[in-house]
């Protein structure tokens, strides 16, 4: 049956407290998930206490000053810091989001830091996500068109085609909604996912795309994509507000259409 | 140890080229079930109150045999298909899930034809 606690080398214990060296009216505590694969300790949560008038005003900067100032083996993932590269994805107050555009200041109490819930963790905060690339992968998520393309211009699209990848072009593919869905954390080796399916029903609705047909029987399965219950975890969680929920439900109802 | 690769593994054995009709016909009889299950509701009230003879008298129109048997059908397919369901999502391991979702048909399929025979029984005597 499904796994209900953690497994024994996965269960979380109490870590190591630091506190600030300067004192200010407005402290935080930061309680960060700690794991080093290199030592055979289960993983533990780290207190860091910190003056956010010396802080910046993201989750982002309250990391970045914890490894720059207190601790230099603290591991996550960051690139751009403003929500476009999706790298430094992680759970902050039980939310997947990014912490480059969490505020500290939404987080009313202290603020717990999580990897991403449900994968492998390489290190810290850094989960694996070789599978879920695998499975973007597996959608080719590339246009396809046995017709080519005029020599001297672009594919056209009219203004009401383009119009139809609004809301799917914009994902980062950070997977904050794979990874908050209860579908894809006990069929995730099945299970495409909300990113995957979001960006399938991308190039299923793109207007230039000629395989359409063949992307939805790929589709077509109880697995892939019959494990979307429309639980709406992925619409809540997304960081940046699109809907992979009703992107996935708009490629069930192509399936039917097609009956 | 496993070589293979991330994509192999995600590709798995491909697609089923089904679902779609599980999930149509899941849609479909829950709707079905919205008018025949507060029909069932009434009618099993009323049977409730009604003296022996009355109730088996209730069995003689071919109208409420009609929508006992329709309620039955729909009742227990939908219950089949959802358990299934129930099953693929919690139930890792694949040849228990297989029986647990083959058996689950079949006592849905057993239980539907016996409710069907014993509605069938009383009007039919």
């Amino acid at each position: 049956m499904v796994q209900l606690r953690l497994p024994p080398n996965s269960r979380i214990k109490k870590g190591k407290t630091f506190s600030s060296p300067t004192k200010g009216p407005r402290m935080k505590l930061f309680h960060i998930y700690r794991y080093d694969p290199d030592t055979k300790e289960n993983p533990r949560l780290d207190t860091y206490e910190l003056n956010l008038d010396e802080c910046g005003p993201m989750v982002l900067d309250a990391l970045i000053k914890i490894k720059n100032e207190v601790d230099p083996t603290l591991t996550f993932r960051r690139s751009c810091r403003e929500g476009i590269c999706g790298s430094c994805a992680m759970n902050i107050d039980g939310t997947n989001t990014l912490a480059c555009t969490k505020h500290i200041e939404a987080c009313k109490s202290d603020v717990k830091v999580t990897p991403l819930p449900h994968l492998y963790v390489v290190k810290d905060l850094v989960p694996d996500l070789n599978f879920a690339y695998s499975q973007y992968t597996s959608i080719k998520p590339w246009l396809q068109s046995d017709e080519a393309p005029p020599p001297d211009k672009e594919r056209l699209q009219s203004i009401e085609e383009r119009r139809k990848l609004d809301g799917l072009w914009e994902c980062i593919l950070c997977f904050c909604c794979s990874t908050s869905c209860p579908s894809y954390w006990w069929n995730g080796d099945k299970y495409l996912g909300p990113a995957t399916l979001l960006q399938a029903y991308r190039w299923i609705v793109d207007s230039r795309d000629e395989v359409t047909g063949e992307r939805l029987d790929n589709l077509e399965d109880p697995f892939k994509l019959y494990r979307c219950h429309t639980i709406m975890n992925c619409t809540n969680t997304c960081p940046k507000d699109l809907n992979p929920g009703k992107a996935i439900g708009k490629i069930k109802e192509k399936i039917v259409e097609r009956l | 140890m496993r070589y293979e690769s991330f994509l192999k593994r995600a590709q798995g054995l491909g697609s089923a080229k089904s679902g779609v009709y599980h999930w149509l016909l899941q849609r479909i009889t829950a709707f079905a079930l919205i008018p025949l299950g507060l029909w069932f509701v009434g009618f099993f009230l009323l049977l409730l109150s009604a003296p022996y003879p009355e109730a088996i008298h209730f069995f003689s129109s071919p109208w409420t045999v009609t929508l006992a048997i329709s309620f039955i059908i729909v009742l227990f397919y939908h219950a089949s298909l959802s358990m299934q369901v129930i099953w693929e999502d919690y139930v890792p391991h694949e040849l228990t899930r297989w029986c647990l979702v083959m058996g689950t048909h079949l006592l849905s399929f057993f239980l539907a034809i016996l409710s069907i025979l014993s509605i069938l029984k009383i009007y039919l005597t």
